[in-house]
């Protein structure tokens, strides 16, 4: 099979606390596998155990088709790691450090200038990286764990305390980076990240996979009703009410309809040409992340 | 090219550190400036001694090697014994001597207990040399023992020094690297590359030692400048094996304490609590001759006073090449001995 990971019963204590708890997934190749969770969740543990960098206590774990502990050196040019914006030798510049990830990877220097290119921090090459912005210091992260082509990625938190500009941005080029048929496996703490980035994502809480499949899959799993919305004084909320079979509310500025039937709704709004400012809200990631763990989201 | 690449990101992060090249470079220079110039004059102090009358002995002492002689005392005639006497009271002369018939009186004021103590041994050589008639080079050898048993100030001090800057230098340095790279992940980022801890420790040593021999060279420079007049007695060289070897020792508590300590803060306090003391007590800043006793023997425990005290032998003692060679013996034990315990307690990542 083209499993490019496969992870099979995985169990990990330390002390009393079972980080990791049977888990078992496996992710395709060519997938872009989201793990989401809370902090303890788990998810830091079981990335480090695919990486290789800690021994199971019990399970299999198989990583491009070779097992993963004992540490295997002929996998690591095969894997691509980035960590956060601020693992970096320090005091250097942008190409400096990725030069010098490159020579670790037996790597010419043009490969890592072009990789610079591809992130778009050509501009700042001569930059040091505390000098960057955060943004720019997690693309050269990125840029710095791509840069021996490796077969697949691991991100973890790539979009950490970016501003919401700088995380589409970073969006954008996570996508180019996958579209290139690369396996990418991402931990987060950001549903809508998640939402938008994976093919498929696995919910993780106290060391156990809680649901996994494609967000939208998940997301319709739930079968939440949807929340739509008009500009209020088109149509009064008791017509509203009569025609919907559901409670219509109406705050002065919108009128809102929560409903199981989205078509009778849509249906009724329209014969009153009542769809001025329409609003459709259906369940998230999130929702369906609180659904499972019943509890607040612990980010 | 992984070693040279991993040095070079080493070396640049270095040089590029403004706080760290101070430190390690313009503050032990700035140190040997401050105790270069209160040393300076306080070289074996120069006796002045008056003779009253006819002292043949002193004239004869003069005769046969007047430089030498020359060297450690001054020698006046004095008008008069009273007068002269005074002098010593005064301290403007450190003692008088006359002569009556084989008998040689020496008057001295006790008030500088190391001139003291010169004056007695210095006439003292003189009428042993005088005894034994027909061999002059007696006093010459007495005279240097004299002069000898202290070394002039920045003889001491430059060696002590330098020892003290490099051992501070090559443990603050890696430690404060483990910390700091444990706390970003980089040392979890390079785990993951396929680039072996021992090529990752071969560049640090590389590094650390390099950096070590600029600091000598930037130091021995200024010492030897005239306005200091450090001279180099002539095994030198053999500083070379020890300053590598100290670094290597103080590399290896650099590496202990970032194994245990979570942060920069923390581990720069240990390794001050660490060096510190070791640089008074083991004599990098200050002669150990008139320390207690239990000082002397804390020092024992100590691998820079084994640095500084091969170092002081070699460099301004004019002791051979093999006086380095304990010390060296020693120093290279320790690090064998502290990188085993730091390899067991030693941890990728913050748990």
């Amino acid at each position: 099979m083209s499993a490019s990971i496969s992870v099979r019963d995985l169990r990990k204590r330390y002390g009393d606390v079972a980080a990791v708890d049977g888990v078992s997934f496996d992710v395709e190749q060519g997938e872009f596998f989201g793990i989401l969770g809370p902090n303890g969740a788990g998810k830091t543990t079981t990335l480090e155990i695919i990486e290789g960098l800690r021994k199971p206590d019990s399970g299999d774990v198989t990583v491009l088709g070779l097992p993963a502990w004992p540490r295997n050196p002929g996998l690591l040019p095969r894997i691509g790691v980035q960590l956060q914006a601020s693992s970096f030798f320090e005091r250097l510049s942008a190409i400096e450090q990725i030069r010098t990830f490159a020579a670790l990877y037996d790597v010419p220097a043009k490969r890592a200038d072009q990789m610079l290119e591809v992130v778009g921090l050509t501009e700042q090459a001569g930059t040091r990286t505390e000098k960057l912005s955060g943004g720019q210091a997690q693309r050269l992260s990125i840029a710095c764990a791509l840069v021996h082509d490796p077969e697949l990625l691991f991100l973890d938190e790539p979009t950490g305390a970016l501003d919401p500009q700088a995380r589409r941005n970073l969006w954008d080029l996570l996508r180019q980076i996958a579209g290139s048929g690369r396996t990418v496996v991402l931990t987060t703490h950001h549903m809508d990240e998640a939402e938008t980035l994976c093919d498929r994502v696995a919910i993780m809480d106290h060391g156990k996979i809680l649901r996994a499949g494609p967000p939208a899959a998940l997301v319709r799993e739930l079968d939440r009703p949807l929340r739509m919305s008009v500009q209020s004084g088109l149509v009064s909320a008791d017509q509203a009410t009569e025609f919907s079979g559901e409670q219509a509310t109406d705050d002065g500025v919108s009128l809102t309809i929560v409903t199981t039937h989205p078509a009778q709704v849509l249906a009724g709004l329209a014969n009153r040409d009542a769809l001025a400012g329409l609003r459709v809200q259906g369940a998230t990631l999130e929702d369906v992340f609180l659904s499972l763990t019943g509890r607040e989201y612990r980010a | 090219m992984k070693l040279a690449s991993l040095s070079r990101a080493m070396f640049l992060g270095f040089v590029r550190d403004r706080a760290a090249v101070i430190f390690s470079i313009l503050l032990p220079v700035l140190f040997l400036l401050l105790f270069g110039t209160i040393f300076k004059n306080s070289s074996a102090p120069k006796i002045s001694l008056i003779t009253v009358g006819q002292v043949s002995l002193i004239r004869q002492a003069q005769a046969a090697d007047p430089g030498g002689l020359a060297k450690i005392m001054t020698v006046t005639a004095g008008k008069s014994l009273p007068a002269a006497l005074a002098a010593v009271r005064k301290g403007t002369d450190d003692g008088v001597v006359l002569q009556r018939g084989n008998t040689l009186v020496l008057r001295y004021s006790i008030a500088d207990p190391t001139k003291a103590g010169i004056v007695q041994s210095v006439v003292g050589s003189i009428v042993q040399a005088a005894n034994q008639a027909g061999r002059p080079p007696a006093y010459t050898l007495a005279a240097s023992q004299v002069q000898d048993r202290t070394l002039k100030g920045i003889q001491y001090v430059t060696p002590g020094l330098l020892a003290w800057a490099l051992a501070s230098g090559a443990a603050f340095g890696s430690s404060i690297t483990l910390v700091t790279w444990r706390q970003n992940k980089l040392l979890r980022r390079l785990r993951l590359a396929p680039v072996g801890t021992g090529q990752i420790v071969a560049a640090r040593i590389g590094i650390s030692v390099a950096i070590g021999l600029v600091q000598m060279a930037v130091f021995l420079g200024i010492a030897t400048l005239p306005y200091f007049g450090l001279k180099l007695t002539y095994a030198w060289y053999m500083a070379i094996p020890l300053v590598v070897c100290g670094i290597l020792a103080f590399m290896s508590i650099g590496l202990l304490v970032g194994a245990v300590a979570k942060t920069q803060q923390a581990a720069s306090a240990i390794v001050n609590l660490v060096i510190l003391p070791m640089a008074f007590l083991g004599g990098a800043f200050l002669p150990l001759d008139f320390a207690p006793a239990w000082v002397r023997e804390a020092s024992h425990a100590m691998p820079l006073s084994y640095l500084v005290n091969a170092m002081q032998d070699v460099m301004a003692r004019g002791e051979g090449p093999a006086a380095a060679l304990p010390a060296i013996g020693i120093l290279l034990g320790f690090t064998l001995v502290l990188s085993l315990i730091a390899v067991r307690v030693f941890r990728w990542d913050d748990v």
